[in-house]
This record gives structure tokens, C-alpha cells and sequence, in this order.
């Protein structure tokens, strides 16, 4: 049942980005100032949404471990962790694309970029301290408040690097004016696939941690006696 | 009351442990002057080059010296399994952290102290400029790093790899607090006061403290009871 | 009003229980021997008594109050496998911290009193990290006994102590019991705590085995007991 879901929904992400592609090739104009190449903006940002709407549901999973003990909520919190890491890293090779072809050069310090390269270590850093953690309790209690106090730095890190940038200004990717409403409708309307293709990695990545856990538990009672 | 004294002995008992082996103080301390050094030579800078890297240049070397100083802070308990039996004394895990939190963050304000002045003198300064100004933003961004490397020290005290773990984990976190403090400290050591833009990174940075603080102090007891 | 109550209590590791169902109880006086093989879930228990470890399921009641509560902790002595004291501290500074944690009224007196009944009033200044190891054992038993404690728990105590150390422990130990304290001792040395306990909890692969009092064949082959409840 729930394979069917999860291919159901793969296959509706598939198809409306298909339509996506088609309509942001075909149906849109050229932006005025950037070309063609502005159509990267399209997952570029979503992919950024999408980061930290994964960040979120780990900090949310990471305190109802914390609340009921359940191992349940720690493999959506790495599940969803590992699924933003993704769309993050998406996020900043996209930017490092659209930088080349607009700039000329691979990273500008532009404060939104910046910000999330920030938070990609800041996150990396959940992941390397999960592989330093043997026991399942322990990983997860760890991991848990470390996911807590992440998302607690993220605000900070973006107000911390606009202001610098503010003070210290570098060339900048996208402004902050007004979009063409059918851009805008792109713009969102691209979000969906993306959730939803983040919606199936972290539902696969929950199956696979659960298969991980009861094996390790069964491991564990083979070898203690 | 009794929260606060309990605290107090904790950071008393870590104080004095350190003051009798200085070990960590040692080693921290030759760290920072160390990089001090490191940094002149690459850069080498010119009076003006320097008055513009000097926030950055101090704030770095205070970092560094800190994280080595802070992974020390729930590491020394291990030994002897000590840290087993203060968990399972009366004292709450909140007031073990505070306790040691304050002994963290009198040390690297010492380490600090002595820093100040050896950096006037390698690089021709003058650092005085904005005494109070200056005081305030080394008390506060102080207590930030501390309070953040204190309960990264707790978090990966039962870590194998703990010694590497702890500065990749904590220097992410620090971005913020080191960014005011970085920004904040350039133009006071150069004796201008701050402007009504930099007021803003103060209260950041004063948010931040009171934040990490509260969330540290929530979260020590899950991080050290498994 | 028993002094401790364990009921069904569980302790998972992720998926993995190491402790199963664990229940039984210790009146004022009782001198419980802890044994096990090794892996069997005796440290685990051990920890979670202490308040050194949360269970996943289950209670442990200590006078009546949950493990985690500070009035417990305060009556509280733990003997782990490390001594637990500082090395860079004197043996009077070691002393002195612990009372004024417990919150003892007067640390000092308390510390020095200590010292004299450990026999290591002559080296109350001496720093920790030069004494031998039995100094440092008297010391750590010191350390365990000074708030006079109401229970005891102890891993393994007798393993790496000498006989200055053990007969130290041992005269502590019935004093205690004698004053109405609980024991919980876990324990290979089936000899000596056999002649202490009065009750026995054996645990097998994180089951409770038997629960019962201590009894002459017990004392007399402590091999008996693993014969007759537990696995070869």
C-alpha cells in the first residue's frame, strides 16, 4: 500500500514537472535583464523552501523524539535532514550555475546564498555527529538536541549575513522587486513537484532507517549472549 | 538560592582544577599567541590594513583558542568517571553546566585579557580607544561562545571522536556571534564609538546570549541523562 | 514503606532491550547482591537506579519518589567502576566539594571527620594524583559514604579494591545496614557479598531470574545459584 502511494505520487511529481519544463521553455518570455538563464529560478528557489521545510520538520520530529522516546519520530528527523541536505545542495549549485553564466564567477557572496552554505555545514554537522554516535538511543537523543539548537542558529545566520552584506554589498543573484505575476505562478507552481519528490525520498530514506534499526537490534541480541 | 550556590562550587571546584594544572590554560594560551604571530607574518600588515582586519583578526584568534579551551570543559570529568558521579549528586544538570559555563568564560576573558595587549604590541596598536564600548562587546560575545562551546563540550563528551567533532560542530553555530562581534570591534579598536547600524549587531548579539543560554540550559539534562 | 520499588521495568537500546520486565522490591536494611553474567543488564540497572540513565518503560521508586527526584539523590551513594575523584584536588578539597554538593550543612567538619575514618587525615593536603591506589580507594569510599546515605548502590566494589580497602568497605557497608540504609551490590565476587546480602536478584539475558532471600545454600555454594535458576 504504501509503495503505491509513494510511486503514485513520484509519477504526478514527474508529470508536473514535465509541464513545468514545457511551459517555462515555451510559454514564458525571456526576463529583461538576465536572459534565459532566469529560468533557473524556478527550482533554484523552491529548492531553498524546500531546505528549510525539511529543517523545520526534523526540529518538529526531533522534539517529539525527545517528548515520547519513540524511534519512529528519529527517522524522519534524519530522513528529513538528509532529503533538505539534498534540495540545499541543489539550491547552491544551481546559484553557483546561474553565477557563472550571469557573473561570470562560480560563487558570489550573495547574502541568500551565503546563508544557506552556512546552514548546509550547520547540518552536515548533524549528520557527522549521527556517524560518530553507536547506540541508537544515544544517536537519537544526541542528534536531536543538536537538530533543536540548529534550526535555533538559522534565523540568526541570515539576519547576521544580510546585515554584513548590507554594510558590505557583493554582487546579488535576484533582487527583491516585484516579479511578473506568471512568474510568480511558476515560481510556486514548480514548489509542488519539488515537495513532492522531497515527500518520497524522505518516505523511502523513513523505510530504509526502520529496516537499518531492526536489523542492528537483531545484530545486537545475536551477539550479547 | 541554593541553584546559584551549587553552580558556584562547581565553577569553583573547575577554577581551582585549572588553576593547579593549567594545563588547558597553557595550552590555549600559546595557541592564541601563537596564531597571533602566524597571522603577521601572513599578512604582514600596514597600520592601515591592520586597523581594518582587526576585528576579524582578534575574533578569529579568540575562537580558536576558546574551542580548545571549551572541548576541556565535560572532557576533565571523564576521568575517573567523575562526571557519573556529579550527574548523580543532588545538582541538577542545569547548575553543572551554569557552574561551568562561568568557569569557561572567566578563563577565556583571561585568555582574552592577555591577548589584547600582546596583539597591541606585535601589530603597533593602540586598543584603548573605546574602553567601555569594547569591555561590552568582549563581555557579550564572550558568554556566547562560551555558552555555546560549554554545551557542545556536554553534547559530544561521550564521543569517541570528540576533539574533532567539537570545533566542526561549534564554528557554524558561532557564525552570528562572531560576525557582531567581528563588526562590532573594528572600528572601537580603531576609537570610533559604535554608529546607530552597529547598535543593531549588539542587540543580536544580546539576543543570541539569552537564546543559546535558555536553550542550553533546558537541554543539558537530556544530553547528559541517557 | 519500601525503600526501593522496581516494577516492570524496560530499557531499550534503539530496538534492543537490554533490560525485560524487571520487578522487585528492598525494604530499610536490605542488602541486595545484583548478579549476572556479564552483558546480563546488571550496569544497566545499576544506572538507572542511580538516575545515570532514563527507562523506556516501567518505574523505579526510591522512598517513594521517583529515581530522578534531588531529596532522593541526596540519599544517594554510588560507588561506580571508576573512583570517582578528582585528581588535581587534595584528598580534604575532594571531600569538601562532594559534602557541599549533598548539601551538607557543615562541608568542612564533615570532610575532615571522613578523612579521620578513612585513615587519610595525614594526607589531607596531598594531592589525589599521588596517592597509591589504595589511598585513592579509601578516598572514593569516603566520597560514596559521606552524606551517610540511606541507599547504597555499588558496581562491582569489591573487584579492584586491597584488603585495607575491603575490610574498610565491608565494616561501612553492615554499619549502614545496621542504621537502616538499603544495599543494592553488583557483583562477581559471589563470597563476600553472599556473606552481606540478605537478598539476591540473579538477571539473565535482561530477565529477571529469581528474586529472594539470601539463603544457607547460596552463602555456602555460590555457584548454586546460577546452577539452579540461571543458564550453564
Amino acid at each position: 500500500m504504501k509503495e503505491k502511494i509513494l510511486y503514485a505520487l513520484g509519477a504526478l511529481a514527474a508529470l508536473l514537472l514535465a509541464r513545468n519544463i514545457r511551459v517555462m521553455l515555451t510559454g514564458l518570455p525571456d526576463e529583461a535583464f538576465q536572459g534565459a538563464i532566469f529560468r533557473i529560478i524556478f527550482f533554484h528557489v523552491p529548492a531553498a523552501f524546500t531546505c528549510f521545510l525539511c529543517f523545520f520538520i526534523a526540529l518538529i520530529a526531533s522534539i517529539s523524539y525527545l517528548k515520547s522516546g519513540k524511534m519512529q519520530w528519529d527517522s524522519l528527523a534524519v530522513s528529513a535532514t538528509e532529503v533538505g541536505l539534498a534540495f540545499g545542495a541543489a539550491n547552491l549549485v544551481s546559484g553557483m550555475i546561474w553565477a557563472r553564466i550571469i557573473w561570470g564567477i562560480w560563487w558570489t557572496w550573495d547574502w541568500r546564498l551565503t546563508s544557506m552554505l552556512v546552514c548546509w555545514l550547520l547540518y552536515a554537522g548533524y549528520l557527522v555527529l549521527r556517524r560518530a554516535v553507536e547506540e541508537p538511543a544515544q544517536r537519537a537523543r544526541l542528534s536531536a538536541v543538536l537538530s533543536i539548537l540548529s534550526f535555533a542558529v538559522v534565523p540568526f545566520v541570515f539576519f547576521s549575513i544580510k546585515w554584513f552584506r548590507t554594510q558590505h554589498p557583493q554582487p546579488v543573484l535576484y533582487g527583491e522587486g516585484k516579479m511578473d505575476a506568471a512568474y510568480r505562478a511558476m515560481l510556486y507552481g514548480n514548489w509542488a513537484p519539488l515537495l513532492m519528490l522531497a515527500a518520497v525520498l524522505v518516505m523511502i530514506r523513513i523505510g530504509q532507517e526502520n529496516r537499518r534499526r531492526e536489523l542492528d537490534a537483531l545484530r545486537r541480541e545475536v551477539h550479547a549472549f | 538560592m541554593l541553584f546559584l550556590r551549587q553552580a558556584w562550587t562547581i565553577a569553583a571546584k573547575d577554577l581551582r582544577s585549572e588553576f593547579r594544572t593549567k594545563e588547558a590554560l597553557n595550552a590555549s594560551l600559546s595557541f592564541a599567541l601563537v596564531i597571533l604571530l602566524l597571522f603577521s607574518f601572513a599578512f604582514d600588515p600596514t597600520a592601515e590594513m591592520t586597523r581594518e582586519i582587526s576585528g576579524g583578526l582578534l575574533w578569529l584568534v579568540f575562537a580558536f583558542a576558546g574551542a580548545l579551551l571549551l572541548n576541556r570543559s565535560f572532557a576533565r570529568e571523564l576521568e575517573n568517571d567523575c562526571l557519573d558521579v556529579l550527574v548523580v549528586s543532588p545538582v541538577p544538570a542545569a547548575a553543572l553546566f551554569l557552574g561551568k559555563a562561568l568557569a569557561n568564560y572567566v578563563l577565556l576573558l583571561g585568555i582574552e585579557a592577555v591577548c589584547l595587549p600582546v596583539f597591541g604590541v606585535f601589530y603597533n596598536v593602540s586598543w584603548a580607544g573605546q574602553p567601555g564600548w569594547l569591555a561590552l562587546v568582549v563581555l557579550l560575545a564572550t558568554w556566547g561562545i562560551t555558552v555555546i562551546g560549554t554545551m557542545f563540550s556536554a553534547l559530544t563528551v561521550n564521543l569517541r571522536l570528540r576533539e574533532l567533532m567539537l570545533p566542526m560542530l561549534v564554528y557554524p553555530v558561532l557564525i552570528p556571534c562572531l560576525m557582531a562581534a567581528m563588526q562590532l570591534t573594528t572600528p572601537l579598536i580603531a576609537g570610533q564609538p559604535p554608529s546607530g547600524d552597529q547598535l543593531a549587531w549588539v542587540r543580536m548579539l544580546v539576543g543570541f546570549d539569552i537564546i543559546f543560554t535558555a536553550l542550553s540550559v533546558t537541554l543539558v539534562e537530556t544530553v547528559l541523562i541517557g | 514503606m519500601n525503600a526501593l520499588a522496581v516494577e516492570n521495568l524496560w530499557k531499550y537500546y534503539g530496538d534492543y532491550p537490554a533490560l525485560r520486565g524487571i520487578a522487585f522490591s528492598a525494604a530499610p536494611g536490605a542488602c541486595v547482591a545484583l548478579l549476572g553474567r556479564n552483558g546480563a543488564g546488571k550496569t544497566t540497572l545499576l544506572r538507572i537506579l542511580a538516575g545515570l540513565s532514563k527507562p523506556t518503560r516501567g518505574t523505579v521508586r526510591v522512598f517513594g519518589k521517583d529515581c530522578l527526584d534531588a531529596e532522593v539523590r541526596r540519599r544517594t551513594g554510588l560507588i561506580g567502576h571508576g573512583i570517582g575523584i578528582y585528581d588535581e584536588l587534595s584528598a580534604y578539597e575532594n571531600l569538601r566539594l562532594f559534602a557541599a554538593l549533598y548539601g551538607l550543612a557543615d562541608p568542612r567538619r564533615a570532610a575532615l571527620e571522613w578523612l579521620e575514618r578513612t585513615g587519610l587525615e595525614r594526607v589531607r593536603d596531598g594531592l589525589v594524583r599521588e596517592f597509591s591506589r589504595g589511598m585513592r580507594q579509601r578516598l572514593a569510599v569516603a566520597r560514596a559514604f559521606l552524606h551517610k546515605p540511606s541507599l547504597l548502590l555499588l558496581d562491582e566494589p569489591f573487584t579492584a579494591l586491597d584488603d585495607r580497602a575491603i575490610a574498610l568497605l565491608q565494616g561501612l557497608l553492615q554499619e549502614s545496614l545496621a542504621a537502616g540504609a538499603t544495599i543494592v551490590m553488583s557483583t562477581h565476587q559471589l563470597r563476600e557479598a553472599l556473606e552481606l546480602a540478605t537478598h539476591v536478584v540473579l538477571i539473565v539475558k535482561g530477565r529477571l531470574a529469581h528474586s529472594g532471600e539470601r539463603t544457607a545454600e547460596m552463602a555456602a555454594d555460590p555457584g548454586y545459584l546460577y546452577r539452579t535458576y540461571g543458564e550453564s
